[in-house]
């Protein structure tokens, strides 16, 4: 195919509430950026460029949490102009470490960091994008995968659906032959319910996974918790392992409430 | 020209949301405001009543560049509040996988936030067409300092292998060895950056700054020491909150750390470097001294050489590191948890990030306090900031709005860590 460098599709990259950590991972992909610089636009992303092109984008590039009203308007303008837009990672996608708001009161937590309390402008609870507008398609993960990130681009820029599994992460522990934590040592670990995406990186380095690629697809929340009283979990330390970096998700956030005393 | 505002709505290449307002008025400036408009997400709050042990990955996430910062920031109060030593392989090991954020975060800023200013380009994308080996070096050494952080912490942001008393697996003496092809590498080319630095073109702008650093007896500190300052500052970490406070003032967007007794200071890699040159290697002090910088640099546009003799500094201390390194047996000391009150404080990229934590008997957390380096400078920023447009109110518009831009990136501020930063709706007045 030859290159039409005056057509290269236009990429922008949007952030809202978030650490910066999953725009980042493009930066990290050190040996990757220039050559997919040299089949996209950059058209929008300010943490790495001033330049500023126009839209409409042809993909966008979501990172973080909507949790004021002006972000709540500014995501339908961003809806507006793309053409695509995915999600990267837990923020954009369930709300984030964020929404622990979202199970105590907001006014509370405003107090606590600040000393004058009504100069802040923030909204109850904080909300994944696609509570607010259509999203194309949610990239997991606290932080994402790069390699994910870089299949997902390849995929809408050829009009493709991105190859990104739903299974556990116990299958990426299989694959890679570990040991599992949680039989041959007793170790906590949500890898049963949780979305593959980081090749098992916890229980490879002999700890359990924490969850921070959010729920499987139809996750047995339940009987992971089963296993997990058996092995001596308070009810309190259940409510903490779902209510982390996804705890909004919708099957994190049910089992936790089932939990809390 | 008697009236002038300068207006930046949306910073770039600064990480998080930022912008700049600056008032001119019968050519002098009248009000300057460097915004904040990072939506608060209250890590202090919601760390209550969490378990100690989760400190270090919750707090991870407020800042996705410097997360070592976070985590061992919370990882040392956590052992300083159970009063628990980690024996020296642990210790070393966390200086290393530091030396690799060092490395990854400078490089992120020399070569694709910062160099894009002085050369002219809006991105370090659009640098590389120009200069494709200046752009292909900076992401290599970034490549190796994230090469450290997911060899010892499994990966680069938000790493998963650190805790309080240790590691879950530690790395052998061979899998660090693999490094040192790279590192040997990296001082090449970091001492090819100084250098290259050096030649920049830099205004004049020379400032009286306080300058706040940990200082540790026998290192260039890092993950510990005390805090001292060139006008008389020398407490132990814990006496913090005794010597700084936090002010939500109501003509700024966010809240600033001050000296109690003095107002603004300065941390980063200026405040190390001027308050801790002896202890740099010889070869990173040679290559400053080259540089024209030896001991004292106070021109915030010159950070981008002592970022880059940090790189240097940091590549041959991760291979001093490195040959020393003798795995223990386990990868975690025992320890007992205890009620109390713990500091942890250590040298982030960008200058001191300060925890406090209040743990019960049981580890939970009874309350937080955490001090981003950013907050820290905020207030010297908007300083510079006063000064820099009085003294070039002649330059035309868009190149001072350009400066003014670059005046903030000096700081290399990131935003994101944002538990203290807030949007404040009211504007001030005079």
């Amino acid at each position: 195919m030859a290159p039409q460098l005056s057509h290269k599709p236009k990429l922008a990259v949007w952030k809202f509430a978030s650490c910066d950590g999953c725009q980042l991972s493009l930066l990290d992909c050190e040996d990757e950026l220039l050559a997919l610089t040299a089949e996209v636009e950059v058209a929008y992303f300010p943490e790495a460029s001033s330049a500023e092109m126009k839209g409409p984008y042809d993909l966008s590039l979501v990172e973080g949490s909507i949790t004021t009203s002006h972000d709540a308007e500014r995501i339908h303008q961003v809806r507006r102009v793309s053409k695509h837009l995915v999600t990267i990672g837990a923020c954009a996608t369930s709300g984030g470490i964020q929404a622990l708001r979202n199970f105590k009161d907001v006014k509370e937590f405003t107090s606590i960091v600040y000393a004058r309390p009504e100069y802040i402008n923030t909204l109850s609870k904080s909300t994944a994008i696609a509570d607010h507008v259509f999203v194309d398609f949610e990239l997991r993960g606290c932080p994402i995968n790069k390699y994910q990130l870089l299949e997902v681009i390849n995929a809408f820029l050829h009009d493709r659906k991105p190859n990104i599994p739903t299974y556990s992460v116990c299958v990426e522990c299989k694959r890679r032959g570990n040991l599992c934590v949680m039989v041959a040592h007793g170790t906590p670990c949500l890898g049963p319910v949780t979305q593959a995406g980081c090749q098992a990186l916890c229980p490879t380095y002999h700890r359990g996974c924490y969850g921070c690629y959010g729920p499987m697809e139809s996750p047995n929340t339940q009987a992971l918790s089963q296993e997990w009283q058996k092995l001596g979990v308070s009810a309190v330390d259940l409510v903490r392992a779902y209510r982390s970096f996804n705890a909004y998700a919708e099957a994190f956030r049910k089992e936790s409430d089932r939990h809390e005393p | 020209m008697s009236r002038k505002t300068i207006k930046v709505n949306y910073l770039a290449r600064v990480e998080g949301e930022g912008a700049l307002y600056v008032k001119v008025r019968d050519n002098k400036v009248k009000e300057v405001q460097f915004k904040i408009f990072e939506p608060p997400r209250f890590f202090e709050a919601f760390l209550r009543g969490r378990k100690y042990s989760e400190a270090p990955d919750i707090t991870a996430r407020i800042c996705g560049i410097c997360p070592i910062a976070y985590m061992l920031g919370a990882i040392h109060a956590m052992e300083n509040a159970f009063g628990l030593q980690v024996p020296p392989s642990i210790r070393l090991l966390r200086r290393l996988i530091y030396c690799g954020e060092w490395m990854e975060s400078h490089s992120l800023h020399i070569f694709m936030l910062h160099a894009p200013d002085f050369l002219g380009y809006d991105s370090a994308i659009a640098m590389a067409k120009d200069y494709p080996e200046l752009v292909q070096r900076g992401l290599r050494l970034k490549k190796i300092g994230n090469h450290i952080l997911s060899l010892i912490g499994g990966r680069e942001v938000h790493p998963i292998n650190l805790r309080v008393g240790g590691f879950y697996k530690l790395p052998t003496a061979s899998e660090l060895r693999s490094l040192v092809d790279d590192l040997s590498w990296a001082c090449e080319a970091a001492e090819a950056t100084v250098q290259w630095a050096a030649t920049l073109p830099f205004p004049d702008f020379e400032q009286d700054y306080e300058f706040v650093a940990l200082q540790h007896p026998t290192e260039y500190a890092i993950t510990e020491g005390q805090l001292v300052s060139n006008r008389g500052l020398e407490i132990p970490i814990s006496a913090f909150l005794d010597h700084f406070e936090e002010r939500q003032v109501p003509h700024s967007t966010a809240l600033q750390a001050v000296l109690k007794a003095r107002g603004h200071y300065l941390v980063g890699p200026l405040a190390r470097f001027n308050l801790n040159f002896d202890q740099l290697t010889p070869r990173a002090k040679a290559a400053a001294q080259a540089a024209g910088l030896s001991g004292t640099c106070r021109n915030p546009f010159k950070s981008i050489i002592i970022r880059s003799i940090e790189v240097l500094f940091a590549a041959e201390e991760a291979l001093r590191l490195i040959a020393t390194y003798e795995p223990m047996s386990q990868p975690v000391v025992d320890y007992t948890v205890q009620a109390g009150t713990g500091h942890g404080c250590t040298e982030a990229p960008r200058g001191i990030c300060y925890h406090r934590y209040r743990v019960d008997a049981q580890g939970d957390i009874l309350d937080a306090r955490i001090t981003p380096p950013t907050s820290q400078n905020q207030s010297m920023i908007e300083a510079d900031l006063w000064q820099f447009v009085d003294r070039y109110l002649d330059l035309p518009d868009d190149q001072l709005r350009a400066q003014c831009e670059q005046v903030i990136r000096n700081y290399d501020p990131c935003i994101s860590c944002s538990t203290h930063f807030l949007k404040l709706e009211v504007d001030r007045k005079n």
